[in-house]
């Protein structure tokens, strides 16, 4: 596979703050990459060494095979769109686009051709000439990209831009930043703390923790199978228990949960948990099965799977994303995700359900990592 | 009465005194000085109304020497202060620590706690014939015999841009403090060189503040006194001198407030080009910085 960017082992230590602990990555070229993470686990530190604005303590950078390391900011092929999009105020849109390329040493023609072309793509022909106090947010983030990609840049870097937008706007520019990325087929290192962002658009994503990358995959495996608790509980929704390993059969161990009754699970992410070991056991809402118990007596446990009892607390709507949250007999709180919202009107608070999920939908974590 | 008469009453009794400062203090004497400059002595106690003050001027040619030279000296004293300003306010708003930025701003305010005349005696204690540097160089070997480093130009510029670089740093620092950093590395990243996001963006964004700076710069060192006599010597030439001289030495009150008048006149024309020029307004510059 070819690489636009590669990462050896790059490190960045700000006083006693390792800010990024020896990451190393290869990013596929046409590919929408995301590092996701918590705030402050350094995923700008990262993408401020890719773009030569912080020097690596140790490791190596190379941009299409070529290390950068030496190479100053305004000499990589890597643009970046930043956090607040850094417009330049005092100049217009057109202004804005054609300084790089003004940079370049471009000629007039050239430059108003491209900036047309560029302004095309992105869906905003003929806003050239406004101020950039003129443009909505979604426009300000679009005109940020188009400065960018006018200069058709081997990787382009967009750091949380999506931060300062309403929550409706954000939906919709999710998926016009993963329409323009196909568009343009440059690769995007997009970073975010926001997981439904990363899911959404990436072909990869890489999961960071304390300045290190704690699993790389697409966002299935990551959602599917995470390797780490903290992916587990990074990626997506899931209810979590504390628990001790009691036993183990084959490939399944048994969980004496801490306040509930024991389950039975797989090991996640390949590791091995010795019986007496503490861990958190993870199960999605989705993996849940409700159904009503009704006056009929407890229905037998099924092969495969766990199972318990309670009663609906309190249904959250949400349309196609509803949810019951159902108090267990041990008095714990699981969240249920509901087939559809339908189902939601024929639940009553109060009601009595039998819960029952997949062991193999059961995950397991050592926690003291 | 109404809650709307209660605001106006709030409103007006607000404004009070900004307006009678404005009046009184500002308004008041300029209007008495362009009066005074009209009236024309034609006896003892006699006086008629008409532009001879004016016409004087035009045909004194040390009169009107000395405006132009004020005006041209005030004005490279302007570039220098902003040329040795600019780096200092970039350093203190953007490269300085946090900490020690408060440190370097109450730095720069050290000149204003002592009084005009004894920061000009120090600048004399420094450069007369008998004086430090002069004795410095002989010490040294430099020269063999006491250099005078007083009266002359270069010494008039020097102290007058020791006085006023303070007024030139606070509002640059303002606006520089203003600008995101991300503004300086988005220059860099598209591909600018230093001296390109030096010209196309810091420059332009703390042009507000530049001309805010050079605005004050100018109209003190222009309007100043102390500073060019003490250093200059007798033959500085410089107006407000020629001022002093018209209403104290002559007790030409009509000359004087001429000569008052027509220095306003002229330093507000060499702003208000100098805005024209740079494509500023007056409201936006005192609305960014
Ligand atoms: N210039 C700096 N000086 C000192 N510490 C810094 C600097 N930049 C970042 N850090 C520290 O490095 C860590 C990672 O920061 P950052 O990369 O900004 O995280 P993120 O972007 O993931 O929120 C944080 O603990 C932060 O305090
Ligand atoms: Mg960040």
């Amino acid at each position: 596979m070819e690489y636009d960017l590669e990462c050896e082992s790059v490190s960045k230590r700000f006083g006693s703050v390792l800010a990024v602990d020896s990451v190393s990555c290869g990013i596929p070229s046409g590919s929408f990459f995301s590092i996701l993470g918590p705030s402050g686990c350094g995923k700008t530190t990262l993408m401020r060494m890719i773009a030569g604005f912080e020097e690596p303590d140790s490791g190596d950078t190379r941009i299409e095979g070529q290390s950068v390391v030496a190479t100053p900011p305004n000499r990589r092929n890597v643009k970046m769109v930043f956090q607040h999009l850094a417009l330049f105020p005092m100049m217009n849109v057109g202004e804005n686009i054609a300084y790089g390329l003004r940079c370049r040493g471009a000629d007039k023609a050239e430059i108003a051709r491209r900036i047309d072309d560029v302004l095309e793509r992105i869906n905003l022909p003929g806003v050239a000439h406004r101020e950039i106090h003129q443009l909505s947010g979604g426009q300000k983030q679009r005109i940020a990209i188009a400065r960018c990609m006018v200069l058709e840049p081997a990787l382009l870097l967009l750091d949380e831009p999506l931060g300062a937008l309403d929550l409706k706007l954000r939906e919709s520019m999710k998926i016009e930043l993963k329409q323009l990325q196909h568009r343009f087929g440059t690769t995007f290192v997009y970073i975010t703390h926001d997981q439904s962002e990363a899911l959404v658009m990436s072909d990869h994503v890489a999961v960071m923790r304390n300045g290190k990358f704690e699993q790389v995959g697409s966002p299935q495996e990551l959602y599917r199978h995470p390797q780490t608790a903290f992916v587990a509980e990074f990626v997506g929704d899931s209810n979590q228990w504390h628990g001790r390993v009691a036993g183990r059969d084959g490939s399944e161990v048994k969980v004496e949960a801490d306040d509930g009754p024991p389950v039975i699970g797989v090991e996640g992410g390949g590791q091995n948990l010795a019986e007496g070991a503490a861990v958190r056991v993870f199960v999605r809402p989705e993996h849940i099965r409700m159904q009503p118990l009704g006056a009929a007596a407890e229905p037998a446990p099924e092969p495969g799977r766990n199972g318990e009892q309670g009663k609906i607390d309190s249904l959250l709507f949400n349309g196609g994303n509803s949810r019951v949250l159902v108090r267990t007999a041990s008095d714990r709180l699981i969240e249920v995700d509901l087939p559809d919202a339908d189902s939601a009107a024929e639940l009553r608070e109060g009601e009595d359900v039998a819960l029952s999920w997949p062991r193999a939908r059961t995950m397991c974590f050592s926690s003291s990592e | 009465m109404g809650s709307k008469d209660a605001r106006r009453l709030f409103l007006i009794l607000l404004f009070m005194p900004f307006a009678l400062w404005i009046i009184l203090l500002i308004a008041l004497p300029n209007i008495g000085m362009f009066i005074l400059s009209l009236q024309e002595k034609v006896g003892p106690r006699v006086y008629t109304y008409g532009i001879a003050n004016y016409v004087e001027f035009v045909n004194e040619p040390i009169y009107w020497n000395t405006l132009l030279r004020t005006a041209t000296i005030s004005l490279l004293v302007t570039a220098l202060t902003l040329l040795i300003g600019f780096p200092v306010a970039y350093y203190i708003a953007k490269i300085a620590k946090k900490q020690s930025k408060g440190a370097l701003f109450l730095l720069c305010l050290i000149p204003l706690w002592v009084s005009d005349l004894v920061r000009a005696f120090g600048w004399i204690l420094l450069l007369r014939e008998t004086g430090v540097v002069s004795g410095a160089l002989q010490w040294l070997g430099l020269i063999d015999q006491p250099v005078e480093l007083l009266y002359n130009d270069v010494t008039v510029v020097i102290g007058l841009i020791y006085t006023v670089i303070l007024f030139m740093i606070v509002p640059l620092v303002s606006t520089l403090d203003g600008m995101d950093d991300s503004l300086v590395e988005a220059g860099f990243n598209l591909g600018g060189g230093r001296a390109t996001v030096l010209r196309r963006i810091i420059i332009p964004y703390a042009m507000p503040g530049i001309v805010a700076g050079c605005i004050v710069v100018f109209m003190l060192t222009a309007g100043s006194y102390l500073t060019p006599i003490l250093l200059g010597g007798k033959n500085s030439m410089w107006f407000t001198e020629q001022i002093y001289d018209q209403f104290i030495t002559r007790y030409n009150w009509e000359s004087g407030a001429t000569f008052g008048v027509l220095l306003l006149v002229f330093t507000s024309a060499v702003v208000w080009l100098g805005l024209r020029l740079s494509g500023q307004t007056l409201a936006g510059t005192v609305a960014k910085s």
